[in-house]
């Protein structure tokens, strides 16, 4: 069978998005039957209508009165003209963002001296031109009302002249007293500064912690190669794929490039990748792979050293899983999979998995001649950040620190729990410098407001490749970075661009080209030849603790708060998590059968307990999760925090200890209580109609046209007839689901782009998420049963879904006031100050892509975040109808811009959409149909090119690629 | 059931009902009217902090459009210019004089100069200079004869029929680029129409009508 449609006849494979629709249940029916669910008379404010008309009745009196005059504007010009800045014309600067020990080359926009719109660059190889979905929304954080706005001495206003002088006065004689504790230093300019510290007080320490690390990747590369290094990947040219519990799609990303490599293979049906997972949690990576295996986390090392057995790379011995049937099934045809792929396979090891796993990884590298071909490695000296932190604590309870410099994060939230640092800090005073008055803050003596990247000078180093940090704006509220204040340590006059500047160097041409480009040397050169032991390896394998039965627990980044420093982000916490379609909380991730085992449903809490401390977490169940493991997300439950992130979600940090940063085994029982967790999973549903589109790529050798031979031939009778779309730009989009994966940086993007507002936990339930871009998420698996049974495995699809763009646009047709209509260049353009709010257009559309503004979400919106909205777009009130226009801006700018050049063409790719723009994977390609070059033509004329919902005769100017799956015939 | 009214009053509700009715019809008429653009708009004059003459500088002294707003060809926003671009010739021009003191005082400050806004679009309108300057759109055609007012008032309606009034018949306010900044342009024997319709066909002008053309 190849062709695989959702609500198809024949047996094919099903569809769902959550097991309440797998199984039919009443409430989703009721989501289904009722698109908008409730009507804005409850509106979260508590207004009922009544009152609602009282305020109306009162300010349309004054409106009455106010109207006789018109209203003033003004025009402030400035006093003296500024260099390139020209009113209404954005300026662009490169410069690059640090998160954790990874580092992205942007391009940041500013509009009229505000930073609006982050992009990738497209010349740093970290990035490629795209940008993450955390890069996206950390303009937000910039202007967040809740950041730290004022020198804090033991929690008074104080001034950082103040601090200065106070810290000149400090005597640390050989700093046996003092300590630095900093995030990860990725700065050389920081690097030379702590040199310079470290001579000045030889005594005194300095300690880089993050809690999401790479303690055990660097330990393991030291255990093979007897050096630390980090590898960096050319997914590009694998043809094979193996992951041992790396999710480098997205938190185990090793840069964007890794994304974008992996996406050119997916794309080549002649030469497709095939991806082996081997994980505990249902990751985006998983959701690609063509073969998952599950696993408890702690297994991994077992399947990863039987699988090096098989394939040669350590020496035979007893196999840890291999009495398994299907283990070993496994091992066999992975390990002959790699060995006939020499020099174009790879291994990948997680994050979390101990330095075994990544050792073991390593080795099989080598034996399939991965190193220098798939994966090279690069010198990467950082110490292990548990065992820093670890230290310190003990320092502290020893009493031998006496202060101890915090440059940013937040250890005392978290820190591994048996450090006890939050307790221990009180020993010694703090000085913290933060980006809010958080955890830590609370804690410390002097507490010194940081400056965002973007208002701060610095520098970033990953992968060889250098950037410096280019602020566009002055701080907001009288930040400092962390090379200002460690200058003031090192008894340096504390100037960010000095200290910058002077640490590289470069004659005046090259520091003016280092800032324009954002890159200044390249990595190649920087990799280093290396041969793996086996050896020393196997004694560590055999060394380490064997499988252990019961429950585990395993710690993962939040796909949206990160570790918890991207908590305050509304964006962020409205953005729902990629597999569980979760919003503004986290939660614990159990499979089925665990949950039937635990009797606990959604939202029930579990009582998780790790060597004698317990986290109350709320459950929830997803299919394809490993039995007897719970996955936990961390970043959530923080108490010192803005509005917008304040006890939001559990915390979990209290049961990550230094023995299982990763994962670790633990108790786990029903706990007491239910939490509500809310999903956008089933809302917008698309009620089993052929949407996803996929088939092994075997069978799409013997059927090229399988996305769309079943297809509805119907006779083209339209109402519609005016425009004539043979001329001029026709504009189309193309999203290749080979390619995407799910990562949500587009929805981000979009936010950023079109003035996208958040609406909170409590509206996303009632279905008013206000998301121009929805990514499905899809289950499947080929069941004959018809008795709505989840498999224990089934596969994800994603599919990104905004406004389709129909030719033949029924939401048109039936708007009463003619504020969306179609455009001469194929859009279905939307007139804000036209629309009424009947919501009429929403009830027509068969993809249910219309958002509507129930409430104005903009009302309490402090003066600061208003500086984040892109000027080019309208910001909309309660009563909107909107939707996806292709970044009409765009097309409208560059088409501007054209006839100012004096060109009567567009370039093909000239104009790019906010999500095309920011995509990892390049998924998303947009562009004149009407240009038999574009590249968009030449994909809508690709085997694989399907519209949706063809027997609507919709004629949508959005398309799809089928998606493909490479499956072993020896596993399948 | 008693009556409430006396009867002889339906007389004078008799005679009352249509002059009401007819004050109430005629004062929706008169505020329909009275609040049409051509009525509400044209003619708005603020009093700027600044007594500047456009029909001195522009008029009498032949100055260039372009010279103060200089960024019309280049962004949407025909800025205002800088207190800086006075002072080039007030440096040595009327520098003591009494009506120049907000831009001196502004140029010495940093601090802007705090213009009134005379022509005013909504703010779902994306009007953008540069597409239209650089097509051959004249000031003239929106603004009037600016280098003939002392002070800046309102010409047009600016009405969202205004405008599509011009981008459906864009001929009559088409004219060579490099005459947009010269407002009394009158082209000598021919209908300016005409040239309009031939620049219109050998530069490909074909403004938009769509919403998204002005509205994001």
């Amino acid at each position: 069978m190849i062709v695989q449609i959702q609500g198809s006849k024949q047996t094919g494979k099903k569809y769902w998005r959550s097991l309440e629709e797998l199984a039919d249940t009443t409430q989703f029916k009721q989501w289904v039957a009722q698109e908008f669910p409730a009507t804005a008379e409850d509106a979260a404010d508590g207004n009922s209508r009544r009152k609602f008309l009282n305020i109306m009745a009162a300010s349309m009196g004054l409106a009455g009165l106010t109207a006789c005059r018109r209203p003033e504007e003004h025009i402030l010009p400035y006093s003296k003209s500024i260099e390139e800045q020209i009113p209404g014309v954005p300026l662009r600067y490169a410069s690059v963002f640090s998160l954790g020990t990874r580092a992205q080359g942007l391009v940041v926009e500013s509009s009229d001296g505000r930073p609006t719109k982050i992009e990738g660059n497209p010349q740093h190889p970290n990035s490629l031109g795209a940008a993450s979905g955390f890069a996206q929304a950390s303009v937000l954080c910039l202007y967040d009302p809740d950041r730290s706005r004022s020198v804090l001495e033991g929690g008074k206003a104080s001034k950082w002249e103040t601090f200065s002088e106070s810290l000149k006065a400090q005597n640390w004689g050989d700093g046996s007293g003092l300590r630095v504790l900093s995030q990860a230093v990725n700065s050389p300019t920081l690097s030379a500064l702590r040199a310079e510290i470290l001579t000045k007080y030889p005594k005194s320490a300095w300690v880089e912690y993050e809690p999401i690390n790479e303690d055990t990747l660097l330990a393991g590369s030291a255990l093979a190669f007897g050096q630390r290094l980090r590898p960096v990947y050319d997914l590009e040219k694998a043809k094979v794929i193996l992951s041992l519990d790396s999710d480098f799609l997205l938190h185990d990303s090793p840069g964007l490039e890794a994304t974008r490599g992996y996406a050119k293979g997916r794309r080549n049906a002649e030469g497709l990748s095939r991806l082996y997972v081997a994980e505990s949690n249902y990751s985006i990576t998983g959701a690609q792979a063509d073969h998952r295996l599950r696993l408890k986390p702690s297994e991994v090392l077992g399947f990863a050293s039987d699988l090096a057995r098989e394939a040669g790379a350590l020496p035979q011995g007893l196999k840890i899983l291999g009495q398994n049937d299907k283990f070993g099934k496994w091992t066999k045809s992975v390990a002959k999979d790699l060995l006939e792929n020499k020099g174009s396979a790879v291994v990948i090891a997680g994050a979390r998995q101990p330095a075994e796993v990544h050792a073991i990884a390593a080795l099989l590298n080598q034996i399939i001649g991965a190193i220098g071909s798939t994966v090279n490695y690069i010198k990467h000296e950082r110490e292990s950040m548990s065992a820093g932190v670890t230290k310190l604590s003990e320092d502290l309870t020893a009493g031998i620190v006496k202060t101890v410099v915090i440059l940013g994060g937040n250890p005392a939230y978290d820190a591994p729990a048996h450090t006890n640092l939050a307790a221990n800090l009180k020993k010694a005073s703090v000085i913290h410098l933060g980006y809010e008055v958080n955890e830590t803050a609370k804690l410390a003596g002097w507490h010194i407001p940081e400056a965002h990247y973007l208002e701060s000078w610095g520098d970033a180093l990953c992968d060889g490749v250098a950037s410096i940090q280019q602020p566009l704006i002055e701080p907001m509220f009288g930040g400092k970075s962390a090379i200002e204040v460690a200058a003031l340590l090192a008894g340096l006059s504390p100037k960010g661009f000095e200290l910058v500047k002077s640490h590289w160097k470069l004659d005046d041409k090259s520091w003016r080209k280092a800032l324009h480009d954002g890159v200044i040397a390249s990595a190649k050169d920087d990799f280093v030849k290396v041969v793996a032991d086996p050896k020393r390896v196997d004694a560590a394998v055999s060394a380490a603790p064997k499988l252990v039965s019961g429950m585990e627990v395993a710690f993962f980044p939040s796909a949206t708060a990160y570790d918890g420093r991207f908590a305050n982000n509304g964006w962020l916490q409205e953005t729902p998590d990629p597999m569980l379609k979760l919003v503004w909380d986290n939660a614990g991730i159990i499979s089925p059968k665990t949950a039937k085992v635990l009797a606990v449903e959604n939202g029930d809490m579990l009582a998780i307990t790790v060597a004698g401390k317990t986290a109350s977490v709320p459950a929830m169940i997803l299919p394809g999760h490993a039995d007897e493991t719970v996955s936990v997300t961390l970043g959530y439950g923080r108490k010192e925090i803005g509005r917008v992130g304040k006890d939001v979600g559990v915390d979990v940090y209290p049961i990550r200890a230094n023995a299982g940063m990763g994962f670790s085994a633990a108790q786990i029982v029903k706990g007491s209580g239910h939490h509500n967790l809310v999903t956008t999973q089933e809302h917008f549903s698309m009620e089993a109609r052929p949407i996803v589109r996929e088939a092994k790529v075997e069978d799409y050798h013997h059927h090229k046209n399988f996305a769309t031979h079943e297809d509805e031939e119907i006779e083209q009778y339209s109402i519609y007839g005016y425009h004539e779309y043979d001329k001029g730009n026709q504009w189309g989009l193309v999203v290749d689901l080979n390619s995407c994966v799910g990562c949500n940086a587009c929805i981000t993007a979009c936010q950023a782009e079109n003035n996208i507002p958040i609406v909170g936990k409590d509206q996303v339930e009632r279905g008013r998420e206000m998301h121009w871009i929805r990514l499905d998420r899809y289950f499947s698996s080929t069941s004959e049963d018809e008795n709505h049974v989840a498999s224990e495995d089934p596969q994800v699809v994603y599919q990104p879904m905004a406004c389709q763009q129909c030719e033949t646009a029924p939401c048109e047709s039936v708007c009463p006031v003619a504020a969306t209509n179609h455009s001469p260049e194929g859009l279905n353009d939307m007139a804000y100050n036209r629309c009424v709010g009947t919501r009429y257009c929403a009830n027509n559309c068969p993809f249910k892509v219309r958002r509507f503004n129930y409430l104005n979400w903009h009302k309490d919106m402090e003066e600061s975040t208003k500086m984040v909205f892109n000027p080019n777009v309208t910001v909309r009130m309660r009563g909107i109808m909107e939707k996806c226009t292709y970044c009409v801006q765009r097309v409208q700018e560059a088409k501007i811009q054209a006839k100012v050049e004096g060109r009567r063409d567009l370039r093909d790719g000239e104009i790019k959409t906010a999500c095309q723009q920011t995509c990892p994977a390049e998924a998303i390609t947009f562009g004149n149909i009407n240009d038999p070059n574009s590249a968009v033509s030449k994909l809508k004329k690709n085997d694989l090119n399907y519209g949706l919902l063809k027997e609507l005769n919709l004629k949508p100017r959005t398309s799809y690629l089928a998606k493909l799956r490479n499956p072993n015939p020896e596993l399948a | 059931m008693a009556l409430i009214f006396p009867k002889h009053l339906d007389a004078i509700v008799r005679t009352l009902a249509p002059l009401l009715g007819l004050g109430a019809l005629s004062g929706i008429g008169l505020a329909f009217f009275a609040t049409l653009p051509d009525n509400l708009e044209p003619g708005y004059m603020p009093v700027q902090p600044v007594p500047y003459s456009h029909k001195l500088h522009a008029g009498n002294l032949g100055l260039d459009c372009l010279y103060c707003h200089s960024t019309v060809d280049k962004s949407s926003f025909a800025a205002v210019p800088a207190s800086q671009t006075c002072m080039n010739c007030h440096k040595q021009v009327k520098k003591d004089s009494e009506s120049i003191r907000p831009i001196k005082e502004s140029f010495e400050s940093g601090m802007p100069v705090n213009w009134l806004k005379v022509h005013k679009l909504p703010d779902y309108v994306y009007f953008n200079h540069k597409a239209h300057v650089n097509v051959g759109v004249s000031c003239v055609s929106c603004h009037g004869r600016i280098d003939q007012m002392v002070e800046v008032k309102q010409f047009a309606n600016l009405s969202m029929s205004w405008c599509l009034e011009c981008h459906r018949n864009p001929a009559p306010n088409i004219r060579p680029v490099e005459l947009v900044t010269k407002l009394d342009w009158k082209p000598e024997g021919r209908d300016p129409a005409d040239i309009g319709r031939e620049l219109i066909a050998q530069k490909h002008i074909n403004p938009p009508t769509n919403c998204s053309g002005c509205h994001r």
